[in-house]
């Protein structure tokens, strides 16, 4: 089985709308997972089925029994993130702000303090529209992506890949340098980097490829939107060139991709120019992964 | 020498884990009394961060001479690894622990 | 209603690429032409709005986080440490106690519940804020460490900065992290009022749809923003007027746009739709926000 994971660094390179469409030409080929929970936005173009849902936690949350508080008040003293505040007469958890360390729990004399799994969200396996296994997820508002989130969307899409005997695993990875992102490549096979010449973009694909190359984990890179700074696509491409990072394809800006993305289409499904590009990536990918 | 697998299973042909700190098991060989070890690591599915360095931790308690992985520790995990005496292997994707003990012995792993 | 001199607007997206820094910079670009004006970069991981504002460099200021540090002399290795640590940040290697900088939330359970006193509290430079000054622009650009992964006790620094130094700024607009976790609910703590950009596509839509209920949760009053205009379809548009939300302006999509900003360029003086689209913003406000700052603009209108 080949991991493939797509990441990017910053938001906005399109990664999203390129993995969907690497997972439409994959077709029932692959079981898709989407780990870039921050910004899910992969379901409106898979249009999965949210078959099976199931709830997610993350992390730890304070609770104080109110029955046992004797509200000396040594919880909120302690608390260095103000998560504790004396309100309505009583001490209650701020779960916005509180971080979970559980420094309260230690320091509380009568033991009221408990601390519960934080909710976090929902993790669902979908049927997508061609035919093939989704992995993806939600997260509750306030609750941050964590490396143990991105850990389970992959392994159970790992899984399910074995199970159905599929060839590839597509990840839309993490956005940032952190803990997600290591979590996304780890046990990664082959990893698509999507990037545009701009100024941040080329700062982010080296940060991005410092901790892909850690890993040994071999890398191509589709630059999209080429042509909107052909100074900055050269210096990519001269990167590229110096890191041994296969250039897979240059994009150009097109609406198209707005077009196909508002009817709820990838590129790849419609008679765009750009369609050809992403076949031809998609094959090299293949090429590519088959090497390791 | 003790040699010690991220382990996808409990077992000798198991496969090898990939991943470090979020390693299933751990599992260790001794090279002298030909026996097996296991280290459940599965608790590390809760922890939301810092798995590198919780699985790190438990490498001291354990102390293998060897360690036998896939990708290898993050930056994070190798740090903390760095006062334990472990030599660590990567690249043993998708073999058994059989395997990559085998490769190993072989010369055939790189060395971190 | 909120009544008072300086103004505090954030702004925001769901997701990234929608166009934030693009309006964050041209709007307080455009302000600073009547009114003292300042800009605070709060995505702290990916601050770019210097690469647009080139003004004079003023000072940088170290920011630092309080961490544990080990003392060796006093510690009896009794291991209570890397237990009372939920983060994994203090590991026992061996006959050391190692702390991880990144992973440590500056909670101090490590620290005061040692019972050798052996793990006392010390500034560690987490990021550093720089100062910028560009006529009647400032710019405050809050930078994280690479490696440092927590973005929230940055943000926190940064407001208080602002606070005590650039309280006398009549507007003061912040430049938010994308998404809809922590970071950006600090980051827009502050504000009166809260602008989100979007496009008018499906991903755009989706990703104001969770920004909205972040804002309403947090009590925030909000308008919306719609950039590259034209493109996709009226979702959004449909969206905003069955929620009750104003649609403050809406941003033509222009390819001359694109290319400016990839060159890292201010486009509101160069292309009149978007100085026409900031005027409309400003219209909007003073509709909804009694400031008399604002006022101040009607000269503006119809230009």
């Amino acid at each position: 089985m080949k991991e493939i994971v797509v990441l990017s660094g910053k938001g906005g390179t399109g990664k999203t709308s390129i993995t969907a469409s690497l997972a439409v030409l994959a077709g029932s080929e692959a079981v898709v997972a989407d780990c870039d929970v921050d910004a899910a936005n992969m379901h409106l173009l898979m249009q999965p089925d949210f078959a099976v849902a199931s709830q997610f936690y993350s992390g730890e949350l304070a609770e104080i029994n109110q029955n046992i508080c004797t509200q000396c008040g040594l919880c909120s003293n302690v608390c260095r993130f103000d998560a504790i505040p004396f309100q309505n007469n009583k001490y209650t958890v701020n779960p916005l702000a509180c971080e979970g360390c559980g420094y309260c729990q230690k320091v509380c004399p009568t033991e009221a303090i408990s601390m519960k799994k934080r909710k976090s969200g929902y993790v669902y396996i979908s049927n997508t529209k061609v035919n093939s296994t989704m992995v993806h997820a939600r997260l509750d508002i306030g609750a941050e992506n964590s490396g143990k989130l991105v850990a389970k969307v992959k392994s159970k899409a790992k899984e399910l890949a074995e199970h159905q005997n599929k060839y590839f695993v597509i990840v839309d990875g993490s956005p940032g340098i952190g803990c997600p992102v290591v979590s996304s490549l780890s046990g990664a096979s082959y990893v698509v980097l999507v990037t545009e010449p701009t100024v941040s973009g080329l700062h982010d694909l080296e940060r991005i490829y410092s901790v892909i190359k850690r890993f040994r984990i071999k890398a191509g890179c589709i630059i999209n939107k080429h042509d909107i700074n052909p100074q900055k696509t050269e210096e990519i491409i001269e990167f590229l060139n110096r890191e041994n990072i296969v250039h897979l394809v240059s994009i150009p800006y097109d609406i198209a991709f707005t077009e196909a993305m508002t009817q709820a289409k990838t590129i790849v499904e419609t008679s765009s120019r750009i369609s050809q590009k992403l076949i031809d990536a998609w094959n090299k990918i293949k090429e590519e992964a088959a090497k390791n | 020498m003790r040699i010690a697998f991220t382990s996808t299973g409990k077992s000798w042909d198991s496969i090898i884990d990939s991943r470090f700190g979020r390693t299933e098991y751990i599992v260790i060989f001794d090279e002298e009394t030909k026996t097996l070890e296991l280290v459940d690591n599965s608790a590390v599915k809760n922890e939301a961060h810092g798995a590198g360095t919780a699985t790190a931790q438990k490498m001291y308690e354990v102390k293998p001479d060897v360690l036998i992985t896939g990708n290898g520790p993050g930056e994070t995990a190798a740090t903390a690894l760095k006062n334990l005496n472990m030599k660590i292997y990567v690249d043993a994707h998708n073999l058994t622990l059989e395997q990559a003990y085998e490769s190993y012995r072989n010369g055939a792993l790189k060395e971190i | 209603m909120i009544k008072k001199e300086n103004l505090k607007i954030a702004i925001a997206s769901g997701k990234g690429g929608t166009g934030k820094t693009l309006l964050s910079t041209n709007l307080a670009a455009f302000l600073s032409e009547r009114e003292s004006t300042l800009l605070v970069d709060l995505d702290v991981e990916e601050p770019n709005d210097s690469l647009f504002i080139k003004g004079n460099l003023i000072r940088k200021t170290e920011q630092h986080k309080m961490i544990p540090q080990w003392d060796e002399s006093k510690c009896t290795l009794c291991g209570e440490c890397t237990k009372n640590c939920k983060f994994h940040a203090v590991v026992q290697m061996g006959k050391f106690i190692a702390v991880f900088k990144e992973l440590c939330h500056s909670c101090y359970a490590c620290s005061e519940l040692c019972p050798a006193k052996a793990l006392p509290m010390h500034p560690y430079k987490m990021g550093e804020t720089a100062e910028y000054s560009y006529n009647n622009l400032k710019l405050i650009e809050s930078r994280l460490m690479i490696g440092e992964e927590q973005a929230v006790p940055l943000i926190h620094k940064t407001h208080k900065l602002v606070e005590e130094n650039f309280s006398n700024s009549i507007f003061l607009l912040f430049d938010c992290p994308p998404g809809t976790s922590c970071p950006v609910i600090a980051a827009t703590e502050n504000a009166d009022f809260v602008i989100l950009v979007t496009e008018p596509t499906p991903f755009g839509l989706h990703d104001l749809k969770l920004a909205v209920e972040t804002m309403r949760k947090l009590h925030k009053p909000i308008g919306v923003v719609i950039n590259r205009s034209g493109i996709g379809n009226d979702d959004v548009e449909n969206y905003c007027k069955t929620e009750q939300i104003d649609i403050l302006t809406k941003i033509p999509f222009d390819k001359n746009i694109a290319s400016c900003y990839s060159k890292g360029e201010l486009v509101y003086n160069k292309l009149e739709s978007v100085k026409h689209s900031l005027n409309e913003i400003l219209d909007s406000l003073k509709n909804k926000i009694p400031c008399q700052s604002l006022q101040g603009f009607e000269t503006l209108k119809g230009i």
